[in-house]
């Protein structure tokens, strides 16, 4: 079995960028205030990254099938 | 009718009815192995779609999610950022991993390490490890459909009674249809769960306290540190959220059917788009814990966190609300329920039994034989259920700990061809045994760690260093 072709560096950057806004950088965010509409900061805060995080992975999706494209030409 | 009545028959009349739609579309196909397991491998983006949805939301994001954020608080945002992140992992793992699968034939998970690592003993390791860690997962889901079915009956059904009318259910169904129908009842499944979420999630803050903002004011002023880490908790702080987060979103796709599940694609890219788009489909998940953190105030002093979201909603809405509540949930339970037990049964039936005890069993016994486990399994959880006192949350932490061992094994034998037999092997085993040391002698979280993660870099450093100590790889 051949080793799997190694993703981009760019997709593996925008695939981290998640990681550090959600979980690497908890302390940073995990407060109640500012409260936003009333809800507290870190569940906004989560739930805007929920969002980010399809955006981030869409991005690395054009990047791969972009390289892959590129592949399959020469 | 009695209160009981009505929201007894509404759940099981939704359940009726998800029943059906199984049968139906399990019906006029031959029942083979393939075809029970694996869907005959024909499965389109959609029902891949629905299959995997399906895996997401399960009991533990209704009723433990939110039982956690009753009872722990803060820490229970990890369940808002694992989820997004198994995906991001998932984008790198599953398209390379369908790949493989389908060069050679793949099926379940101990295939991969058969195959890739060309050792039976460690396959045969994967599927009891896999099957062991199912357990709690079928476990799980079982307590759930108890909970449900006694709160709906207002006491009148104790929850052991309750949990063997759900696991018989359950089994029938299981036996009847096959993997097919379970991914059809997940559209019902689905449906319901949206609705249900964002009805509990706005509706109870908003008939309490006239909205989620007021909501969560009154919380902040009852509770000043409920909402953060580590809330009621003591240990459980931002180390312990940043190791949990890092060892869950890891081990999303290594339970044994969710890693299968990317087999049932028809292309790898589909595995990429399911990963853009899925995120957004946890966002739901933070309505649940709305109504969690809602509870808090509205019925203090519960002895388990568990029940206090259908507590409230029992309390809050008429008994065909709740009934109808209650049916998503049970659902909820059963879809994931039978995912779970039918791959144990087939892991424990293809990978563990006959190529160690019988290598000249034919397919059809072998289907027989995955058959008679799914009733040995359902047994063995309602057993374990009846007997246990963990949360939701606890017991799916616990078969994290265990599926995320094979991470390392996986990932290094996707991506780097000098991952050896021995080092991956011993890196499992290492992990493994640390993990369940430190959860069997109640040292999880250790100084502050998830258990789980600190096996998983044991496993990962003597997997990574017996590897590279080889000259040559072992495996081309």
């Amino acid at each position: 079995m051949e080793p799997a072709a190694k993703p981009s560096l760019g997709a593996l950057l925008l695939a981290l960028v998640p990681f550090g806004g959600m979980c690497f950088s908890v302390a940073l965010w995990d407060r109640v205030e500012p409260r936003i509409g009333g809800i507290p900061f870190n569940l906004v805060w989560l739930v805007g990254w929920i969002a980010l995080c399809s955006v981030c992975l869409w991005g690395a999706y054009r990047l791969e099938t972009r390289r892959e494209k590129d592949r399959g030409r020469e | 009718m009695s209160p009981s009545a009505v929201a007894l028959t509404t759940i099981f009349g939704l359940v009726a009815v998800g029943t059906t739609i199984g049968f139906l579309a399990g019906m006029r196909r031959k029942m083979d192995l393939e075809q029970w397991t694996v869907g005959g491998r024909g499965f389109g983006v959609i029902v891949v779609y629905l299959l995997m949805a399906g895996e997401v939301y399960t009991t533990f994001a209704f009723l433990g999610a939110s039982g956690w954020a009753y009872s722990r608080g803060g820490p229970t945002l990890y369940v808002l950022a694992y989820l997004p992140l198994a995906f991001v992992v998932s984008f790198f793992v599953l398209p390379q991993l369908w790949s493989v699968a389908r060069r050679f034939g793949m099926q379940t998970q101990p295939d991969f390490f058969s195959v890739r690592y060309g050792d039976k003993y460690l396959s045969a390791f994967v599927c009891i490890v896999g099957v062991v860690c199912l357990l709690p997962y079928f476990q799980l889901q079982v307590t759930g459909l108890g909970i449900i079915v006694s709160i709906a009956s207002f006491g009148g059904i104790g929850r052991t009674p309750a949990m063997v009318i759900s696991v018989a259910l359950l089994a029938a169904f299981v036996l009847a249809s096959g993997i097919r129908a379970v991914a059809w009842v997940s559209i019902l499944k689905d449906g319901m769960m949206l609705i249900a979420a964002v009805a509990i999630g706005v509706g109870i803050p908003y008939l309490y306290f006239g909205g989620i903002g007021p909501m969560f004011t009154a919380v902040t002023h009852a509770r000043p540190a409920h909402l953060t880490m580590p809330g009621a908790t003591k240990n459980l702080g931002h180390t312990w959220y940043i190791t949990t987060v890092l060892l869950t979103s890891m081990g999303a796709y290594m339970w044994p059917h969710a890693f299968a599940s990317s087999f049932t694609a028809k292309s790898g890219d589909t595995l990429r788009r399911n990963a853009v788009v899925m995120p957004l489909y946890t966002i739901s998940l933070a309505f649940i814990v709305f109504a969690g953190f809602s509870a808090v105030l509205i019925v203090p002093g519960l002895a388990n966190g568990d029940l206090a979201l259908l507590t409230v909603v029992r309390r809050s809405f008429p008994p065909w609300l709740l009934g109808l509540i209650g049916g998503a949930g049970a659902l909820t339970a059963m879809v994931p329920a039978a995912i779970l037990v039918l791959t144990a049964a087939t892991l424990f039936a293809k990978n563990l039994w006959r190529p160690i005890f019988a290598p000249a069993m034919a397919d059809a016994q072998v289907a027989r034989l995955a058959r008679a486990m799914v009733v040995v399994l359902s047994l063995v959880s309602l057993w374990l259920a009846i007997y246990s006192s963990s949360t939701l949350v606890s017991l799916l932490l616990l078969g994290y700990a265990g599926v995320t061992q094979f991470f390392p094994g996986v990932v290094l034998g996707l991506y780097w061809n000098r991952a050896s037999t021995v080092g991956v092997f011993a890196g499992l085993v290492a992990g493994i045994a640390i993990a369940t040391l430190l959860i069997l002698s109640g040292r999880d979280p250790y100084l502050g760690w998830s258990a789980g993660f600190l096996g998983l870099c044991a496993n990962f450093l003597i997997a990574i260093v017996i590897s590279g100590l080889r000259r040559y790889p072992v495996h081309d």
